[in-house]
Parts: structure tokens; C-alpha cells; sequence
């Protein structure tokens, strides 16, 4: 493989990642996790980026929770210092003050008595702790009861409810809704927040547990450089300084230690080069439209010569009719011998112009057709992926197979592995770039862009042909698959760097508001 | 049991006084009521008609808040409002989530609609109206809307 070069895009951050759980006990002042609150703009930040790193790529860490608890406590521990509180009041107040150590601390010494009361900590709380009281003539606002012998609880806010009301409430909201730190007074419009003593008083311990396990949570929920990983049942977090307001100039695409691509800003899969904002209108463009849109996707289609069904069975563009030998693209239904040439264009939608535009009708018909062009490419690459994925899971399973009865070593197996990973985060890359295209208004860096989406484009194409190849001839192809592999990877490198770089410096025209 | 304690009592004092415009129409079980509310004071989008509201309750009721929603029948329309879809959903901050207390039963939400409905001089659907009608599978419950403007 000529060009290694980012294929796999968290390397540099892995390796961080390692030297980080080396040296965790020492994590200092300086450590990432302490500049959450200085507000790094983004010019800052450009100068911090290596010139190693690829102008699509971001910096960030991946967290353990081992990690995390350690950061944590490790803040507690030295905000406890500062303020002179016990810890574990202190734990209280930064969960209140939602990890904002800074403002915090302000607080507390402008404020001291007023920023203990709010977190349910103040010395009223000390010398006079939440109970529970009978109260006479009382009736409960919630259950409607009014028996003199049943216990209540109010917090300062003086709302007070029956306690078995107050229980069920709790409970509802932190097992079903999972709330934790933020669990509010039942009353009607009150803000008070129940603090951590008077929960203790009114639930039980296996709620308790949870509340600590939400609580703990809360720690990466509350700050803007944190986010939880969102593949299922991963526990690692990650940490990145792409704020929400620069979400219109970068394209954060994290990797998590489980080996999930995800989106640093809107938490979904990999969806470079569209901005988070763009990925959001299309998506919900698509959720409106898919009654007219769904045909196009289906999986047969007519052979637009002898109209014999073709169904697709890899994720190959390039058919071959199984009756007429006709030879088409799928996703344009031309004909193939006409791709591939310099007059190639299967990815970029043709604007019909004049008179046929003249009426409303045609004009919304050519909007829905201009939507049906983009949306058409955009389901073909992401089924694609999948008839991808399938097809080298065939061909993983028969080169066991081979490798049992040959004697192949599994080590020159590999490079249908890295192939089919290539193909995989390119048709992800590529079918992004259609939702991208179709907000992009045509200037002239347009034209490099369709230009470096074709150019994938075939480079997909061809990589993904190979894999329909008959096994015993996968072997021999090798060297190609890999130059191939490299090559697809390359182009999508090409593609990126330049929609990112162009994307930075606010260099696109887009027909809607990022 | 937690619910129907407390819709047991709710019935009970709704069937001694109501406040005017509103009436119980069906609340045989404790899962499901039908209210009819009418706008008491004069306002022309909603002069002598009547409106027929679902309450659904979940066994947690009213730690949780009840499903609400207007009903048509032939002589039931939707009301009007930049709001309430055409499907009868109703976008208000009090049936949400976090805008629900316990505290409030279903008098309350009578009343709430009630004051809503009175302020409102808008023939109008909320903006996409028709796609949300079309394509929306989610319980009111579970659908998250963004209440952007709550004078209305
Ligand atoms: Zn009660
Ligand atoms: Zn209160
Ligand atoms: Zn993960
Ligand atoms: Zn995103
Ligand atoms: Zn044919
Ligand atoms: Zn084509």
C-alpha cells in the first residue's frame, strides 16, 4: 500500500489515547480535560492542529469510564481545596452548578450561603435537615388525600406532598426518565431542584444506586466537550473542542475505541463532508418524501433494454443484463461503456433551462426531480454499503474455507479485509456528498467538487466490482485489490480535505441557512 | 391504583361543580375520559361549537401526564389553532414532559385549553401541519416539540 496515510483517521489520536492512560495519574493542569472552560475559538484551535493531521480531521480523546470517574473525583478534590467544603458536598454543588468549576467558585464567594441553599446545602439545611412531617388539615395536591396520619415532605420551596406521592414521583423520573441532577420540585411550575439529601430521605436503595450511576453520567452530559459514545452498549466517551456555534465550519467525526465513526456535533454516524445542519434538513427532507422517493431504492429494476427484472446482488453500480448482456449504471440506468469517459456524468444533476422551467408545475416537477437525482445516489450508495458488507462476508467465509483447504495463511486474506473497510467508509463518504450536493448552490468550486465525487465514485466502482470476482481468482488479484484499495482511499482523502478546507474558510454557497 | 385513586376523586368533585364550557361526556373506566370544552367568552373562530377532548391515562397518572388530544365527530370539529394539528395533537408545554406537574388534573387541562383557545384570533394550523399529519406514528408523548412561542 503506497498511501497509509490517514486511512484510518484516529490514528494520531489513538496513540494519545494510549500515552493518556499512561500517564493518567498525572493528568496536570494542563491536561485537555482542564481547558473544557476556556472558550477555544476556532482560529485559535487551527494553529494547534499538527500539520500531520488532514484539514477533514479534528482532534479529540476517547475516555473510559475509569477515566472519567478519575477526572472527575479529581475535580471534586480540588474544588473541595478551594472552597473548603467536604467532598462530598462538593460533589453536590459542582453537580448543581453543572460542572462550571469557574463560575462555581465565583459563586461561592460572592455568594456563600445563598450558593449553599440553592444546592439544598445551606446551614438552614445543616441545623434544621429535610424530614418528614405529619401536618394537620393537610391534603395532598397530588393523591387527593387528606388522612391526618400520613407522612409529607416539603423542600424550602414549601410544596409539600404526601410522601408516598413524593416516592412514586421520584421514582418515575429516575427510572423511567432517568433524570438525576436536575430532578425538579412536583409543584406547579416550581424550579426547585430535590437535592441529594432530601432524595436520600425518600427513596430506597436500589433507586439510589441508579441515581448515583445517573449522576455519574451527568458529569459528561453537562459539558460541551464531552459526549457519550452512541453505539450501543459502549461505555467510552469522548472528549473534542468543536464547539456547537463552529458546527458550520467543521465536520466533527470522531473514533471511538469500539471502532464507531460517529459526528463529535449532532452524535450520528459519520456523515463528512455535510455539516450537521445540512445532514438534519436532509434527513428530515427524506422522512417527508419517502412516499415518492421510496420506488427509486427499491431493489429491482428493469433492464432498460430487453426490460427483462435485474435484482442487485452486490454493490456494484456496473449491471450486466443476465439475458441481453446489456451493460448499464444503475443509478442513472445508462448505458456503462459511456462511464468513465471524460464526458462522465452520472453524478452531477443537469439543470434544464428555459422554457421547460416556465410554469409551476414544471418547476415543482424539476424540484422533485432535482431532489430524486440527489436522494436516487445518495439510497444507492448507503444499500450499496450493504450489499458491500454482504458480499465480503461471503467471500470472508469462503476464504476460510480455502485457507483450510489450500493452506493459505490468513495474514494474505487481509487486504479483502482492509478493502472491504475502505469501501465501506467511502460509500458512507459518498453518499454524503449527494446530501451535500444538494444544497450547494453552483459556484465555481462546484465543479472540483463534482469532479472529486466522481472521480470516488468510479474509484468505488471499480473496487467494489472485485469483489464479485469468482474466489479462486481473488488470490491472484491481490496486488490490484490492494493498489485499488489505496486508491479509493486516496480520492476520498482528496475529497475531504477540500470540502473541509472550502468549508472552513465559509467558501460554499449553499441554497439554505447552515 | 395510583391513578385510579386519584381519577376516582377527581370525578367525584367534577361531578358536584364544573367550571362553565366544560363537561364530562364519558369517564366509565380510569383509562380513558371524553370532555367536551366550549370558549365561554365571544370569540368569533369559535363561536357555538363545541370541542371534544380524549384524555388517556397511564397507570401512574397524574405522576404522569395524560394523553390529551381533540377528537372529531360529526358535530366535533378540531378547533382552529397555530397549536392543534388537524389530526387533534396539541402542542402545549403543559402536557409535555417537562412542563407537566402533578399537581394538574384534568379540570385544569380544561381550563388551560379553554384560556388558549380564547387568547388565540389565528385561523391557523401549526407549520407543517399536513406532513406531521401524514407521517406522524410517534404517541403524543413522545413527540418533542419545541414550544417557541408560548403567548399564544
Ligand atoms: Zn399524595
Ligand atoms: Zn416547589
Ligand atoms: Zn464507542
Ligand atoms: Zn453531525
Ligand atoms: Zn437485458
Ligand atoms: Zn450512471
Amino acid at each position: 500500500m503506497d498511501s497509509d496515510d490517514g486511512f484510518n483517521s484516529s490514528q494520531v489520536s489513538e496513540d494519545e489515547f494510549m500515552e493518556d492512560q499512561d500517564s493518567d495519574v498525572s493528568l496536570g493542569e494542563d491536561s485537555d480535560f482542564e481547558m473544557d472552560q476556556d472558550d477555544v475559538g476556532f482560529e485559535s484551535q487551527d494553529k494547534d492542529i499538527k500539520p500531520s493531521k488532514h484539514a477533514y480531521e479534528i482532534e479529540f480523546t476517547v475516555y473510559s469510564p475509569a477515566q472519567i470517574q478519575s477526572h472527575q473525583d479529581k475535580q471534586i478534590d480540588e474544588v473541595s481545596n478551594i472552597l473548603g467544603q467536604p467532598p462530598e458536598s462538593t460533589a453536590i454543588l459542582l453537580r448543581h452548578a453543572r460542572w462550571n468549576k469557574e463560575r462555581l467558585i465565583d459563586q461561592y464567594m460572592e455568594k456563600t450561603e445563598e450558593t449553599l441553599e440553592s444546592a439544598g446545602l445551606g446551614e438552614s439545611a445543616e441545623n434544621n435537615p429535610p424530614r418528614l412531617e405529619k401536618v394537620k388539615g393537610f391534603v395532598c395536591d397530588i393523591c387527593c388525600e387528606d388522612d391526618p396520619d400520613m407522612f409529607t415532605f416539603a423542600m424550602k420551596c414549601g410544596h409539600r406532598f404526601c410522601v408516598d406521592c413524593y416516592k412514586q414521583y421520584l421514582y418515575t423520573k429516575i427510572k423511567d426518565e432517568g433524570e438525576a441532577a436536575r430532578i425538579r420540585c412536583p409543584g406547579d411550575g416550581c424550579n426547585r431542584i430535590v437535592d441529594y439529601k432530601s432524595l436520600n430521605l425518600l427513596v430506597s436503595d436500589s433507586l439510589r444506586d441508579r441515581y448515583q450511576e445517573l449522576l455519574m453520567r451527568t458529569y459528561v452530559d453537562d459539558r460541551e466537550n464531552l459526549r457519550w459514545c452512541p453505539a450501543p452498549n459502549c461505555v467510552y466517551a469522548v472528549q473534542c473542542g468543536v464547539k456547537d456555534r463552529e458546527l458550520a465550519r467543521v465536520v466533527p467525526t470522531v473514533h471511538c475505541d469500539c471502532g464507531h465513526f460517529f459526528c463529535f456535533g449532532c452524535s450520528l454516524n459519520d456523515h463528512q463532508p455535510a455539516p450537521c445542519s445540512l445532514v438534519k434538513k436532509w434527513l428530515k427532507k427524506c422522512e417527508d418524501d419517502s412516499e415518492t422517493a421510496n420506488w427509486i431504492s427499491a431493489n429491482t429494476k428493469e433492464c432498460p433494454k430487453c426490460h427483462s427484472t435485474i435484482e442487485k446482488n452486490g454493490g456494484c453500480n456496473h449491471m450486466t443484463c443476465r439475458k441481453c448482456r446489456h451493460e448499464f449504471c444503475w443509478m442513472c440506468m445508462g448505458v456503462w461503456s459511456e462511464h468513465g469517459t471524460s464526458w462522465y456524468n452520472c453524478n452531477r444533476y443537469e439543470e434544464k433551462s428555459g422554457s421547460e422551467a416556465r410554469d409551476a408545475q414544471a418547476r415543482s416537477r424539476q424540484s422533485l426531480e432535482r431532489y430524486l437525482h440527489y436522494y436516487n445516489r445518495y439510497a444507492n450508495h448507503e444499500q450499496s454499503a450493504k450489499l458491500d458488507k454482504d458480499i465480503y462476508l461471503k467471500t470472508e467465509k469462503k476464504m476460510t474455507q480455502l485457507q483450510n483447504t489450500t493452506g493459505m495463511s490468513w495474514i494474505e486474506v487481509q487486504f479483502l479485509d482492509s478493502a472491504s473497510q475502505a469501501l465501506q467508509q467511502c460509500r458512507q463518504t459518498l453518499k454524503w456528498t449527494y446530501a451535500f450536493a444538494y444544497y450547494l448552490a453552483r459556484n465555481n468550486l462546484t465543479e472540483i467538487f463534482e469532479d472529486n465525487q466522481k472521480d470516488l465514485e468510479l474509484a468505488v466502482e471499480n473496487l467494489s466490482e472485485m469483489f464479485e470476482k469468482p474466489i479462486d481468482q481473488l488470490k491472484g488479484l491481490k496486488v490490484e485489490m490492494m493498489d485499488k484499495t489505496s486508491y479509493c482511499t486516496k480520492r476520498r482523502i482528496i475529497l475531504l480535505n477540500d470540502t473541509a478546507e472550502n468549508l472552513k474558510n465559509g467558501n460554499w454557497d449553499f441554497i439554505v441557512q447552515l | 391504583m395510583f391513578a385510579s385513586k386519584r381519577l376516582q376523586k377527581e370525578l367525584s368533585k367534577m361531578q358536584g361543580k364544573l367550571p362553565p364550557g366544560i363537561e364530562v361526556v364519558k369517564a366509565e373506566d380510569f383509562s380513558e375520559w371524553l370532555m367536551d370544552i366550549k370558549v365561554v367568552d365571544s370569540n368569533p373562530l369559535y363561536a357555538g361549537e363545541t370541542y371534544r377532548l380524549k384524555f388517556a391515562f397511564s397507570s401512574n397518572y397524574p405522576i404522569e401526564a395524560p394523553e390529551v388530544v381533540f377528537v372529531q365527530t360529526t358535530d366535533r370539529p378540531i378547533p382552529w389553532h397555530p397549536h392543534i394539528y388537524s389530526n387533534g395533537i396539541i402542542c402545549l408545554d403543559l402536557l409535555d414532559r417537562q412542563g407537566w406537574s402533578p399537581v394538574h388534573n384534568v379540570e385544569s387541562i380544561c381550563v388551560s385549553l379553554q384560556s388558549m383557545l380564547t387568547s388565540n384570533t389565528k385561523k391557523e394550523r401549526p407549520p407543517g401541519d399536513e406532513n406531521f399529519v401524514r407521517y406522524n406514528t410517534q404517541r403524543p408523548r413522545d413527540i418533542s416539540f419545541v414550544f417557541h412561542d408560548n403567548q399564544v
